[in-house]
C-alpha cells in the first residue's frame, strides 16, 4: 500500500501542479470577480477595496457557518426513495479524470484512526465489513447545483466513531484521502443516524470511481463533503479545513 | 408648506438596497447556474460575478442576507403604514385590461405620480411575490434537507432549482420593462431618489 501511495504520488504531483495553472488561486478569485462585468460598469471603476471585500465575503461564509450549524436537526432525515428510482448511470464527479482514479489494493489496505480517540488501531477492509451494515437510497446533492440518486451500504459512522471510543463532544472529525483529497465534518453531522461509512455502492463493493475502498456517505451535505478514498480518519478540535473549502468554498455546506 | 413626499424615506432607501442585493444575486446566481446548466445555454462569464463557481456562491449567499433582511423591512414598514393596500389594491382584471390597451396605445396616463395605474399595480404586487418565491426556491435549493415542508411544496429539490431560475428569469424580464418604463418617465426616478 505505502509503495502504490507513493506512485501515485509522483505522477499526481505533476498532474496536480499542470491542473493548477489554469485554475484560479484563492486569492485570485474575487480579483477577478470585481473587475468583471455588472458593478464595475456601475461606479466606472473598482467599486471596492478587493482585500477587505474578500475577507467581508469569508466572514460571511464563517457566519453561515453557524447559521447552516444552528439550522441543523440531528434527528431530521434525508428524504429516501425507491430502489427504482436511482440514477443510472451514477455520475463520476472528482477534482480529477476519471482515468486518475486511484486503484487501491485491498488486501494491505489499512484505515488510520487518530486524534481524540481512545482505539487507534488500523483497521483492515474485513474488519470493517464484520461491523453492522445498513443501507439507503438517497439524494446527492453537487454544490454545481446538479443531484443524482444513489444507493450506498456500510457501517453507520455513529456506530463506528463510539466503538473507536471517539471524544463525541469535540468539534471536527477530519478525513485524509488516497487522492491527496481531504475535507472536515462538524460531530453533530457525523453522529447523524444517516451518516454512513460507506462500503458498498448498489449492493456491491464500492467501485473505484465512487471511492473504493471506502467513502463517507453524508446525504444532509453536499457532494464535496463525501471524501472518497479515505486512508486516515481523525478526531480533533482544531480547525481542520479541506482540499476545496481552502478554496473558498463554505466550509459547512448541509443541505 | 413643505411638498409631501410621494415615497417616504424608508421605501426609497428598501428600493435601492433591493436593487443592489438583486443585482449581486442575479449576477452571482448565472455563474452558480453556469457550473451546472439547466437548460441548453449558459450565461457569458463576462457579466457574471464572482470568477469562479465558490467565489459566486460566497456572493450570492452573503447577498442573500441583504435581500431577505431588507425585503422583511419593506414588508413590515408598507403593511404597519398601510401603505401597501392604498397603493396596490384594489387590483381587478378588467382594470388591467383596460389600462394595458391605453398603454399599448400610448395614452396611459401618468401624471398623478400619488396613484398607480392598474398595470403598475400589478407589475409592482407581481415582483414582491416573484421575490417571495425566490426566497422560498432558494432556501430549498440551498437547505433541502432541513426544510421538508418547503421542498414538497415545490416538487422536490430538482424542481426548486428549475422554479428559482425561472422565478429570476421572471424578475429580470420585470426589471427589463421598469427600468425602461422609467427611462420613459424620467421624473419617477426623481420620485424613487429625492422623495418628490
Amino acid at each position: 500500500m505505502k509503495r502504490k501511495r507513493l506512485a501515485l504520488d509522483e505522477d499526481a504531483v505533476v498532474r496536480r501542479a499542470l491542473r493548477e495553472l489554469p485554475s484560479p488561486a484563492r486569492r485570485l478569485f474575487l480579483r477577478r470577480a470585481l473587475t468583471l462585468g455588472g458593478l464595475s460598469l456601475l461606479s466606472g471603476c473598482t467599486l471596492v477595496d478587493e482585500e477587505s471585500a474578500e475577507r467581508v465575503l469569508i466572514e460571511v461564509s464563517r457566519f453561515n457557518d453557524e447559521v447552516q450549524a444552528w439550522l441543523f436537526d440531528p434527528n431530521r432525515l434525508a428524504p429516501t426513495y425507491p430502489e427504482s428510482m436511482i440514477t443510472r448511470p451514477f455520475p463520476f464527479n472528482a477534482y480529477y479524470d476519471r482515468d486518475e482514479v486511484p486503484e487501491v489494493d485491498a488486501e494491505p489496505y489499512r484505515l488510520e484512526i487518530g486524534g481524540l480517540v481512545a482505539d487507534r488501531h488500523a483497521w483492515t477492509l474485513p474488519e470493517l465489513r464484520r461491523l453492522p451494515q445498513t443501507d439507503q437510497v438517497t439524494r446527492h446533492i453537487c454544490v454545481e447545483g446538479w443531484s443524482a440518486i444513489g444507493k450506498w451500504g456500510g457501517v453507520r459512522f455513529s456506530d463506528f466513531l463510539k466503538r473507536v471510543g471517539a471524544d463525541l463532544t469535540a468539534k471536527y472529525v477530519g478525513f485524509s484521502c488516497l487522492d491527496d483529497y481531504s475535507t472536515s465534518i462538524d460531530m453533530a453531522t457525523a453522529l447523524h443516524p444517516q451518516t454512513l461509512l460507506a462500503l458498498s455502492y448498489d449492493g456491491r463493493t464500492l467501485p473505484p470511481e465512487y471511492g473504493f475502498p471506502m467513502k463517507l456517505r453524508i446525504p444532509t451535505k453536499l457532494g464535496f463533503k463525501n471524501p472518497k478514498h479515505i486512508a486516515a480518519i481523525f478526531v480533533t478540535n482544531v480547525y481542520p479545513g479541506g482540499y476545496w473549502e481552502d478554496r473558498g468554498y463554505n466550509w459547512f455546506s448541509g443541505s | 408648506m413643505k411638498t409631501a413626499k410621494v415615497h417616504p424615506l424608508w421605501l426609497r432607501l428598501t428600493h435601492w438596497i433591493n436593487a443592489l442585493a438583486v443585482l449581486v444575486m442575479v449576477a452571482s446566481g448565472w455563474r452558480i447556474y453556469n457550473a451546472s446548466p439547466i437548460f441548453a445555454f449558459h450565461f457569458p462569464d463576462s457579466i457574471t460575478l464572482g470568477g469562479w463557481l465558490a467565489g459566486a456562491l460566497l456572493w450570492h449567499f452573503a447577498a442573500m442576507w441583504v435581500l431577505a433582511a431588507n425585503g422583511v423591512v419593506y414588508l413590515a414598514l408598507n403593511f404597519a403604514s398601510g401603505r401597501f393596500p392604498r397603493r396596490f389594491l384594489p387590483l381587478h382584471a378588467r382594470d388591467v385590461l383596460r389600462d394595458l390597451g391605453a398603454a399599448v396605445r400610448g395614452r396611459l396616463a401618468h401624471d398623478d405620480p400619488w396613484h398607480y395605474n392598474a398595470v403598475q399595480k400589478l407589475a409592482y404586487v407581481f415582483a414582491v411575490l416573484d421575490l417571495v418565491v425566490l426566497v422560498l426556491s432558494g432556501l430549498v435549493v440551498w437547505k433541502s434537507v432541513q426544510f421538508p415542508l418547503l421542498r414538497e411544496l415545490f416538487g422536490g429539490y430538482d424542481s426548486a432549482r428549475v422554479v428559482h431560475f425561472l422565478a429570476m428569469a421572471a424578475l429580470v424580464g420585470f426589471t427589463a420593462l421598469h427600468v425602461a418604463m422609467a427611462a420613459l418617465v424620467p421624473k419617477t426616478l426623481l420620485l424613487m431618489t429625492r422623495g418628490r
